[in-house]
């Protein structure tokens, strides 16, 4: 068998996807949960550094996972809150607004690292803890399925975990009702007595709290350090990835899937002397494939229904 | 007093967030030097003090300019396209096959490169603006998922058809001097592509301001249910400004590469995309405004790197301040009371005369 395939084919790969996909997962949860609000939030690039950063510290300096998890999770809120007070309190424009907290988010995080370790380029001289890894009972020892689904990293099985909580919140209660409506039409919304920046801002939170999980993943499980910038464009992949995933809980899973597997296999196919570049571009062409399919059939329906109205309108005329 | 504040509102709204952001380093440098004064004193009259460090605040300045007026003319019509870099990339990678793959006498192979590069950016950038015009397809999500697709072509293209295999390092063949901009001010960098951005600057504020595609662009971005209703073709605009903004990144990405490092070398993208975004802001959208927006930032960045070299501070103090000026500036409700009571002021003055 020829040594792509076979490497492909190899349980490690099943596993290496869960592992790349894992921060993708909790950032495009973010994108998306703000995205049904109507403010789409592309800061996660930013959130996901700060909780990073945070946690790493928090874990260093007190040697507890669960502070280390609290104030990293803290931090990614917090992130939202700035976010939200600007954009609906300050109206600023979001896009510029977060643009500008993604730059807030990579200086600050090296400043204070070079206070706190005087290195600028990694935290490996503090000794961070890790999240511990998961080996499941019965699972693990079933071939091939046990490699994949057994070992990862507990924050690994918190992302699937996150994706039925974005369900829920979604679909389930009053506050994902509102987050709908708000993101549908604001003035309507409105109308009926719903608040639509205090909405607005649950949501930018919400997003900065789903995103943080991602951030912690990064230097307390993926690796056990910061490192400056270590987000490499996570954030913004995860922006591909809700968009593909249409900001609905399955399609996001599904895309973040898709872009780890692709991130997996771009691993793979350089160290087979294949050019990993044009491998690693198709997912970013197939999410700009995927908008435009989309945005034109959302065209086609409001098309269809000014049509709908127009000819109602007649038939009353007539009548 | 009063009525020359309400004018200049807009302007003294980003001095003061100038002043604010400078005053926060002013802290943040007191907070964390062992001496303080001197480091203060590296940050903000470093960039002036010796030649090479002039020369480095010209050089900075320049391929900013360019991606700032890009960015301006989309911003102009209200359409969040973030792609100049990619179309920047894309461009100078394209650019630099052309050149190094030609032989050509200088007068006509800087000009052609040139036109090269634009135009392969403003290929790039009309993708979202086509897609934008006739779908409504967010031009925010693709042109930055064409950032990364222009990012790994451009990789492709050099590392695997065009790269100098003696170099050591991964960079394509160097350009033959019939492409090189020329360094007009000797033992520096500064070359002619500062020239370019500055007669750039002056060409786009004529066009924003002074021809009816300016006026439809700027109207489009002032309210596009009324440009359309005055009969403005708002599919034309959009298409129009993408087109402009990648042509306008691409060739200042061009300029970069003929000029300072005759051969392309960016393994990473250089990030001139986002610096324009920053400048933008800075400089209202205003063209002539961007230049010195552009320099403004260029004069933060060569300060932080002064401070990195010189002193206990790292110069990554320079992309906080920096945010906190754009998050203040791009805040419209900051200091709007202030401007309301002033307003209220003048109309009862006004009334009671």
């Amino acid at each position: 068998m020829n040594p792509l395939l076979q490497s492909i084919l190899s349980a490690e790969f099943g596993f290496a996807i869960f592992r790349v996909m894992t921060p993708l997962l909790f950032a495009s949860i973010g994108v998306s949960i703000s995205r049904l609000a109507g403010t789409i939030n592309i800061s996660m690039e930013g959130t996901m550094l700060v909780s990073a950063f945070v946690g790493v510290l928090v874990s260093a300096f007190t040697n507890s996972l669960i502070l280390a998890l609290l104030a990293g999770v803290a931090a990614g809120v917090a992130m939202g809150a700035i976010l939200s007070y600007f954009h609906l309190r300050l109206k600023a424009n979001i896009i510029l607004a977060a643009i500008a907290l993604n730059m807030f988010a990579s200086g600050i995080t090296v400043f204070l690292l070079f206070l706190a370790t005087g290195d600028k380029g990694s935290s490996s001289s503090l000794k961070s803890m890790l999240f511990p890894e998961v080996h499941i009972p019965l699972i693990k020892s079933i071939p091939v399925l046990g490699t994949i689904i057994s070992g990862h990293n507990i924050m690994t099985y918190g992302a699937f975990l996150a994706i039925i909580l974005f369900y829920i919140i979604t679909f389930k209660t009053p506050l994902g009702l509102r987050i709908r409506a708000v993101g549908q039409n604001p003035h309507a919304a409105e109308s009926v007595g719903i608040n639509v920046n205090r909405i607005r801002m649950w949501a930018l939170m919400l997003s900065g709290f789903f995103g943080a999980f991602g951030g912690l993943y990064l230097s307390m499980g993926y690796v056990s350090w910061f490192a400056r910038d270590m987000t490499a464009g996570r954030g913004w992949i995860a922006i591909a990835a809700a968009t593909l995933g249409g900001y609905m809980p399955l399609g996001t899973f599904l895309a973040s899937l898709l872009f780890g597997a692709v991130n997996a296999l771009a691993i793979y196919f350089a160290s087979l002397q294949i050019p990993s570049e044009l491998i690693a571009l198709i997912p970013y062409l197939a999410t700009v494939i995927a908008l435009t399919i989309y945005s034109a059939q959302a065209q086609k329906k409001r098309h269809r229904k000014v049509e709908e109205a127009k000819q109602v309108g007649t038939i009353k005329e007539t009548t | 007093m009063e009525k020359f504040l309400l004018k200049y509102f807009t302007l003294i709204r980003v001095i003061i967030a100038i002043g604010i952001g400078i005053v926060i380093s002013v802290f943040l440098i007191y907070l964390t030097s062992q001496e303080p004064g001197f480091s203060l004193r590296s940050f903000l009259l470093g960039p002036f003090l010796t030649r090479s460090r002039l020369a480095h605040l010209f050089e900075t300045a320049s391929p900013i300019i360019f991606c700032g007026l890009a960015i301006a003319v989309a911003f102009q019509a209200k359409q969040f396209n973030i792609g100049a870099e990619g179309s920047l990339y894309l461009g100078a990678a394209v650019g630099t096959a052309f050149a190094v793959s030609t032989n050509m006498p200088a007068f006509i192979h800087i000009p052609l490169v040139l036109l090269i590069a634009g135009l392969t950016g403003a290929l790039w950038s009309f993708i979202p603006g086509i897609l934008k015009a006739k779908w409504k397809a967010s031009e925010l999500v693709s042109s930055l998922m064409l950032n990364y697709v222009a990012y790994f072509l451009g990789l492709y293209l050099i590392n695997y058809h065009f790269r100098d295999k003696e170099a050591g390092f991964l960079v394509s063949f160097k350009l033959p001097e019939t492409a090189w901009l020329a360094r007009f001010i000797p033992d520096t960098r500064i070359h002619y592509g500062i020239i370019l951005a500055l007669v750039l600057a002056v060409l786009v504020y004529y066009f924003l301001y002074h021809t009816t595609a300016g006026y439809e662009i700027r109207s489009t971005g002032f309210n596009e249910r009324f440009a359309r209703f005055g009969g403005i073709s708002v599919f034309k605009v959009i298409i129009l400004c993408q087109v402009i903004l990648g042509f306008l990144a691409a060739f200042g990405g061009m300029t970069e590469v003929m000029g300072i490092h005759r051969r392309f070398l960016w393994q990473s993208s250089p990030g001139y995309g986002w610096d324009g975004i920053i400048v933008a802001i800075i400089g209202r959208s205003h063209p002539l405004l961007i230049v010195p927006a552009s320099f403004f930032l260029a004069y933060m960045r060569v300060g932080g790197r002064v401070l990195n070299l010189m002193s206990d501070v790292p110069a990554e103090m320079v992309m906080v301040i920096q945010s906190i000026i754009i998050l203040l500036i791009t805040a419209e409700a900051f200091l709007s009371q202030w401007k309301y009571r002033i307003t209220v002021r003048q109309a009862e003055r006004g009334g009671a005369a």
